[in-house]
């Protein structure tokens, strides 16, 4: 594999919605509204003229329709332009992005990705239907039941307690509480999570990240395009994605693989080699509260079996050495299915640019981002950030 | 966009592979994907270790009955532990998948990429017609309660109106492809028809009858795309990707011109361009053009512009587009003859593109001598074209 | 690959020639309509057919929609239009949506909404033979909706029944 770092660029951004239920707009309409200020941000891009592809990420069943990248290009301005689908999280939707930027062939690329989470009004059942029909359909029970083993199997093998799951929930709603984007954010003690309802054991209600209908938009160029249009362009150094396995029976609890195998490729790309010293701030998904701890050692942000400690010794805070969630995560912000990787890359962005209002940390100048694909997968991507040009 | 002269690396196809298609297989969609993708690495000489990455191709979720398909085809794919991918743009998927591998490798970021599209309609119940149901707008459309065949119909006839075009000369692409599917091994409907068993089938929307449409199958079908360093090192006869190109029209087909797909002719355009095409009818020597329908190889050809406006069907009727004619179409019985997984039936369209460009085809094998070749697939609400142009090495 | 490969799959007639799971989803979803599509809805109820014009490229869309994909810019502002248009194309269905045969066939037609610049809704058609369909006597034919008692209308494109030609000296 060959690559040159600061080939590609963020150069617009824009969003519509964070919020648990969006009765104003239809998930058309929202797009629209986020590619609209994604283009003025980008420079004033005209996507009629001036975007070369277009990517927009989504499942059907999230959608309730088949074929739902039918319902695409109208609002994105990509109508009769190269527009297709990723079925996959948003930063998969990147990584294709930049992939064809690479090619030479393209010069601008959207990524678009968006959640009508409150349209959908059987979520759980929709997600037992991802799992394996013929192994495990006959396993009739809410599919959170993966999460709990796996979180069992992690917190037994780690010595992480039920408390350090609280410390995250503390930490994440903590932050969230001045972040303008985030829903959920409030101000909790360890106690007061800890007596929360389980949902699974040993997962409460408090454990697991409450969705939002969001649509996000991101424009990336190469860097000719970027220097021309971008005061502030945030170059993206690595990429990497994998899939572990979809046979449940045989992952590897407690190590997220998919994670590692992902972060060892934007790594390799980004020239990265010790990432507790070459990250700066971190976005990891939290759709469950132990998979932050999870994520955090796949990443090499901390040694195996031992994130716990460094979030006891208060690392993983806004103030902290390695900021990890410091708008909130998913638990603080909400998720968005697809969009939830493009959640924390508008993060990321927002921070390396200095625009994170509320939750600015200083001094930031790269960033990994990273998100997983939720119950019943085991796929993932993760997204290496700078704002200098190397 | 710019010229091929800013691309940076040539992408070849060394290796394909297909199973069967019928109405109903006995094995699962990841035994099915799985079987494809051996057979296309074993005939590309590699293993699954040599594979960097895997992208995978599949239409409706709702066919095969799993959310989130391309997480549950992952493995058979091959993509376990691996980066894996999964592109979706309805029917245009199957031409689309090696497009997307096109770039997976062309990026420089992979050398050897694995493409998977896989489709099994039967298990849908009542009738895999009921998963076509939910294409439409839920609000607007849905209420009234559409049959896929119905928009088919509305276009097949909007195209016979504007250009005079008789149903016979359209069964014609019926009784073409069914008769050349009959040298194809996977082939789940070759036969010998006449175009008045075209016309004397079951009415079922009118001009729509039975005999001019593809069935609903079971299927898979796979290709190993890769740098050229290793192209170069694993043989002789690489095919070269050399032009990729797709669009996307909008939703509302019912403010489109029904005559001529303009999609498909962005589509082209866009691969034609990158490919250095100028003159596609006298530089493409033969093409795999998506045959859902039998109308659809007509309209298609004149959207690649292979034929002019409305003189798709003259071609047709002189026998220039017959396996041993000047352009030869859809040599190898297309969908209305091999079968139509959807995701499947479009990269077994590229398949056949590679055989036939290596001299591999057998008896399918068209009479002329064929450097450049291109496949074609459509979808969504008649709305996606899918185009990628091939050049023998 | 020559004809003579022979390929994987194992094709059986029936399912149960083999062992098979059954499984349905439980997918219920309450879709937003929106801005525009809520209007449009609200219109329908009242006997009204609403569009939305792009003042930059005149047309009136229809359905509704807050941007003009064409252009790329939000649109500008409610039109009224008369639910009158011309026969773009039809056909006759002898079938269902899970193709069981039909006793009376349908005719389903999309019919161009005059004076929008190409807005087009599809519909059923009535008060034409099939024959008309099938000799092309319809298209380009002028049509009308025909509204459900409004009583009976709900806020749905069901709210028109269907199309029908407007007779000689008939006009809106």
């Amino acid at each position: 594999m060959v690559s040159l770092l600061s080939d590609v660029a963020i150069i617009g951004v824009g969003w519509y919605g964070f919020s648990p239920v969006t009765l104003e707009a239809s998930f058309r309409e929202m797009a629209f509204e986020a590619a609209v200020s994604a283009y003025e941000d980008a420079g004033d891009l005209d996507p009629r003229k001036d975007i070369d592809a277009f990517v927009t990420c989504e499942e059907d069943y999230w959608a309730g329709i088949s074929i739902t990248d039918e319902f695409m290009p109208d609002q994105l301005g990509g109508v009769l332009k190269p527009v297709y689908t990723v079925a996959g999280d948003g930063l998969q939707g990147i990584a294709s992005a930049y992939m064809k930027i690479k090619t030479g062939l393209f010069d601008t690329v959207v990524v678009e990705a968006h959640s009508k989470a409150s349209d959908i009004l059987t979520f759980h059942e929709i997600m037992n239907f991802g799992f394996d029909p013929l192994y495990t359909s006959h396993i009739d029970a809410h599919p959170y039941y993966l999460a709990g083993l796996e979180a069992n199997y992690y917190m037994l093998t780690s010595g992480v307690g039920r408390e350090h799951l609280a410390m995250i929930v503390e930490k994440n709603k903590r932050n969230a509480i001045t972040n303008p984007l985030a829903s959920y954010g409030s101000k909790l003690s360890v106690d007061e999570i800890l007596e929360a309802k389980y949902v699974v054991y040993p997962l409460s209600v408090m454990d697991i990240a409450p969705l939002i209908d969001v649509a996000i938009v991101f424009v990336l160029a190469t860097k000719d395009k970027a220097k021309k249009l971008s005061d502030n362009p945030i170059w993206i150094e690595g990429v990497g994605w994998a899939t572990e396995t979809n046979y449940i029976e045989t992952r590897n609890f407690g190590e997220a693989l998919y994670a590692r195998i992902a972060a060892d490729m934007a790594y390799r790309l980004a020239g990265i080699e010790d990432p507790k010293k070459q990250i700066d701030l971190a976005e990891i998904d939290d759709k469950f509260s132990y998979k932050e701890l999870m994520h955090v050692e796949a990443l090499k942000l901390s040694n195996r079996y031992s994130s716990h400690l460094d979030l006891e010794r208060g690392e993983f805070n806004r103030n902290g050495p390695l900021p990890v969630n410091p708008g909130g995560g998913f638990i603080g912000i909400g998720h968005g299915l697809e969009a939830g990787g493009l959640i924390k890359l508008l993060e990321a962005t927002l921070q390396l640019r200095g625009e994170a209002v509320g939750r600015q940390v200083k001094g930031v100048k790269r960033c990994v981002v990273q998100s997983w694909r939720d119950i019943p997968t085991a796929t993932g991507a993760v997204v290496v950030l700078s704002n200098e040009e190397v | 966009m710019k010229m091929n002269i800013n691309l940076k690396n040539r992408v070849a196809i060394v290796g394909a592979g297909l199973t069967l298609f019928r109405r109903r297989l006995k094995e699962t969609p990841k035994e099915l994907a799985w079987a494809a993708a051996k057979m296309a690495l074993e005939s590309a000489g590699l293993e699954l270790s040599d594979v960097d990455a895997v992208v995978i191709g599949t239409a409706p979720d709702a066919f095969d009955g799993i959310h989130m398909k391309g997480e549950y085809l992952a493995d058979g794919s091959g993509g376990t532990g691996k980066p894996v991918m999964r592109v979706y743009v309805g029917g245009g998927t199957g031409v689309f998948t090696p497009i997307a591998g096109w770039w997976h490798v062309a990026s420089g970021l992979f050398d050897v990429v694995l493409a998977v599209a896989e489709e099994k309609m039967s298990p849908a119940m009542p009738h895999p017609q009921s998963v076509f149901a939910h294409i439409w707008d839920p609000i607007i459309e849905r209420p009234i309660g559409p049959n896929l065949i119905w928009i088919f119909a509305l276009e097949m006839h909007r195209y016979m109106y504007k250009y005079n075009i008789k149903k016979e000369d359209i069964a014609r692409v019926s009784v073409k492809n069914k008769r050349n599917a009959l040298d194809h091994p996977a082939a789940q409907l070759g036969a010998k028809i006449t175009v008045e068993d075209v016309l004397n089938s079951e009415m079922l929307v009118y001009p729509v009858q039975r005999l001019d449409i593809s069935p609903v199958s079971d299927g898979a079908a796979a290709v190993v795309m890769v740098s050229e360093h290793i192209a170069r090192r694993i043989t002789d006869s690489p095919v070269w990707v050399e032009g990729v190109g797709w669009s996307l029209d909008t939703v509302h087909w019912t403010g489109r011109d029904l005559a001529y797909p303009k999609y498909v002719e962005c589509a082209a355009r866009m691969a034609y361009k990158m490919a250095g095409i100028t003159n596609p009818a006298r530089e493409i020597d033969v093409a795999e053009v998506y045959d859902p329908f039998d109308y659809k190889e007509l309209h298609h050809m004149e959207g690649l512009m292979l034929a002019r406006k409305g003189e798709a069907p003259i071609l047709t009727r002189e026998g220039i587009t017959e396996r041993d004619g000047d352009l030869p179409i859809n040599p190898s019985g297309g969908l209305l003859g091999v079968g139509n997984p959807i995701a499947a039936a479009g990269m077994m369209k590229v398949t056949e593109i590679y055989w036939q460009l290596r001299g591999e085809a057998g008896k399918r094998q068209v009479k002329k001598p064929v450097y450049t070749g291109l496949a074609q697939a459509w979808g969504d609400l008649m709305q996606v074209g899918t185009v990628i142009v091939l050049r023998a090495g | 690959m020559d004809e003579k490969v022979r390929l994987k799959g194992t094709p059986i007639k029936r399912f149960d020639e083999t062992i098979t799971v059954e499984r349905s989803s439980t997918a219920k979803y309450a879709w937003t309509a929106g801005q525009a599509i809520s209007r449009f809805l609200v219109e329908l109820k009242k006997g009204k057919l609403i569009g939305r014009r792009c003042n930059k490229c005149r047309r009136i869309l229809i359905p509704p929609r807050m941007y003009c994909e064409s252009c790329f810019r939000a649109t500008d502002e409610w039109i009224y239009v008369e639910p009158i248009g011309t026969v773009n194309t039809a056909v006759v269905s002898y079938i269902t949506t899970t193709r069981e045969k039909l006793e009376k066939p349908l005719i389903i037609a999309v019919i161009e909404i005059e004076g929008t610049g190409g807005s087009g809704l599809f519909h059923y058609l009535e008060g034409v033979n099939p024959e008309d369909v099938i000799n092309r006597k319809v298209f380009g034919m002028r049509v009308k909706a025909v509204w459900k008692p409004e009583a009976e209308r709900e806020g749905s494109i069901n709210d028109i029944k269907y199309f029908v030609p407007i007779t000689g000296g008939e006009e809106k």
